[in-house]
């Protein structure tokens, strides 16, 4: 019963009247009453809990299942009997056609290169996206001078779309890899920054004041607290910048590639290997999707205090 | 009570404040917030200052911490001005200031790592006074998940991590329920005497004061001026029953005369005009209760 209540405590932030009674019985130095709280939690049948879970979450597959499967189902028939009205399913490839090739382009090494050099071009544009994104927008968050020199510029450059860059990056750039990876670069860097400088004015100040207090050095104030606080809205302009990057790079590759998912995705309609644009673009879309998830594990990983308060608070 | 030997244990933490003016804004539309105040905190001493709301009460704490400059006047410690903030200084705060992204212990061991104390020794400090204030069971919680009372012990323990030789606390309690508050005020006293630095209290809550310190200050309205300086002359260790007391009783009467004064003044002369003073209703910045 003791474990109980004192869990009530820990979990429950409106518990706060409940803490007189648990103080007055408690702690005397070295001897935690709640030790005993851990044991109790695990007790719980593991059985008991996969089924409840599988109950709550059965009706959920079952409408996705449902979802996939009439889309499937639509395409199939629209492209068997060559539907026509004013959507043209004429040379659309069947889904059977699409898995046809996918099953050959499986044992491609030019397919799996493809997906390589994209990849790689997202990482390395996006790993410098966010490595300058964060640092200038530290520091534009923080120091006046900073912004007063960066901001303009910025706010300049900003509403210029990354793939009205194309043209310009290929004379500015010596080849048309680094200038790709400029334009992916491009598409993540302006969310990244914004994000951070929003995270960065909106720490709150009572916090900077404590760590003064503390004996903390201005710049160990931006790593050890202004960092820190502003993480969730970084992770938040890292997703945006990961969406973006992605536009950026297909819509570039398209243009000016020599390798890449976009270029393998439109040379397919160059060569009429109309099967393969689908595979580029499920292809395109899984690479997202595993990028974004990325993104997400990164976040929960380095933000483990925001475990607790979105299960508690927020949602 | 301070005996001579508790003396030459704590000769420092000693607070001057001589004749500090603090004014905001410019020059033609500046506010005066504090106006000519001369005050001291011996060491080891606990001394409370109460007044009305917006007196200027928080500012002056602001001073002393190094946060706010002052306009006239000097506020030093130990002879030097506290022209900046730091670490022997420690403060708490009324809003939760817990860094939410590190743990109860990580919050406590943040002063010694500023201070370059390697891992193994930050770690022990931190875990002794977390016992003291009975929270090392809470060591590897985050701040979210504790109750508010258990944030203001974690603010003071993280306070007092760095030895300061001065703790300034701003109204810490004022978030927190009555019954909740009571225990908070006697863990406090049992820190405080069990490292016998100095207290600059900040509050609005009379018996608070009363339980907590050895001389209270009264602030007068805006600009908040020294109004008056109360001994609190209750032995030590006090106990909740004292509040029954007539000495505690006398005291209380006192303060609340003054401060009752100072409130209606500062919410201007027609709450007189209208004759509400006539009737024995006690008017705060906050209404009736707050003063009850």
């Amino acid at each position: 019963m003791r474990s109980a209540t004192s869990l009530n405590i820990v979990t429950d932030p409106a518990a706060d009247a409940a803490e007189g009674p648990n103080l007055a019985l408690a702690p005397k130095p070295g001897v935690p009453p709640q030790a005993s709280l851990a044991p109790a939690q695990s007790a719980e049948v593991p059985a008991r809990r996969v089924a409840a879970w599988l109950r709550s979450a059965l009706p959920k597959l079952l409408m996705t299942t449902l979802s996939l499967g009439l889309f499937i189902a639509f395409w199939y028939f629209a492209t068997k009997y060559k539907l026509d009205f004013y959507i043209r399913f004429n040379n659309i490839p069947s889904p059977g056609e699409v898995w046809e090739n996918a099953a050959y382009l499986a044992q491609s090494d030019k397919f799996y290169n493809n997906m390589y050099v994209s990849l790689r071009r997202i990482l390395i544009g996006f790993g410098i996206a966010t490595v300058l994104g964060v640092a200038l927008g530290l520091l534009i968050g923080q120091y006046r001078l900073a912004r007063g020199l960066l901001f303009p510029l910025f706010e300049t450059l900003r509403p210029i779309p990354a793939i009205a860059w194309v043209p310009m990056a290929i004379m500015l750039w010596p080849t048309n890899e680094t200038s790709i990876v400029f334009i992916t670069f491009l598409g993540s860097f302006f969310p990244i920054l914004l994000n951070t400088i929003h995270g960065v004015n909106s720490v709150d100040p009572v916090l900077l004041r404590a760590a003064r207090c503390l004996g903390t050095s201005e710049f160990g104030l931006l790593r050890q607290v202004v960092l820190p606080a502003s993480l969730p809205h970084i992770f938040t302009g890292l997703a945006i910048g990961m969406g973006v990057a992605w536009v950026s790079l297909i819509a570039a590759e398209m243009i000016s590639g020599q390798f890449g998912i976009g270029y393998f995705t439109w040379e397919a309609y160059s060569l009429i290997e109309y099967a393969d644009i689908a595979i580029g673009m499920i292809v395109i879309g899984v690479l997202g999707l595993l990028c974004s998830g990325g993104i997400r594990i990164l976040g929960t990983m380095l933000m483990p205090w925001m475990a607790g308060s979105q299960h508690g608070g927020q949602k | 009570m301070m005996t001579p030997t508790d003396d030459t244990l704590s000769a420092t933490g000693h607070i001057l404040i001589d004749h500090l003016r603090v004014r905001f804004g410019s020059k033609a539309a500046a506010v005066e917030a504090v106006s000519d105040v001369s005050m001291e905190v011996k060491p080891g001493e606990f001394v409370s200052i109460i007044g009305p709301s917006g007196c200027g009460k928080s500012t002056l704490l602001n001073v002393v911490a190094g946060f706010v400059q002052p306009s006239e006047g000097t506020v030093s410690m130990d002879g030097k001005p506290t022209d900046k903030p730091s670490a022997d200084r420690g403060m708490v705060f009324q809003q939760y200031s817990l860094f939410p992204w590190l743990s109860v212990r990580k919050n406590v061991e943040f002063g010694l790592k500023q201070k370059g104390l390697d891992a193994n020794h930050r770690e022990e400090a931190a875990r002794t006074l977390l016992g003291l204030a009975g929270l090392l069971a809470f060591e590897n919680h985050y701040p979210d998940q504790l109750s508010g009372g258990m944030k203001q012990r974690v603010g003071i323990v993280r306070a007092l991590a760095t030895s300061p030789q001065v703790l300034l606390m701003d109204e810490p309690f004022g978030a927190l329920d009555a019954q909740t508050r009571v225990v908070m005020q006697q863990i406090l006293t049992n820190m405080w005497q069990r490292f016998r630095i100095s207290v600059l209290f900040i509050t609005h809550d009379i018996d608070e004061s009363i339980f907590l310190s050895d001389r209270v200050y009264v602030m007068t309205a805006r600009p908040g001026r020294i109004k008056a300086e109360i001994p609190i002359l209750l032995p030590r260790p006090r106990t909740p029953d004292m509040a029954s007391s007539p000495e505690y009783l006398g005291i209380k009467q006192q303060l609340r005369d003054l401060i009752t004064e100072e409130s209606l003044k500062a919410m201007g002369g027609e709450l007189k005009d209208s004759g509400l003073a006539g009737f024995d209703i006690e008017v705060g910045p906050k209404g009736v209760a707050e003063l009850v």
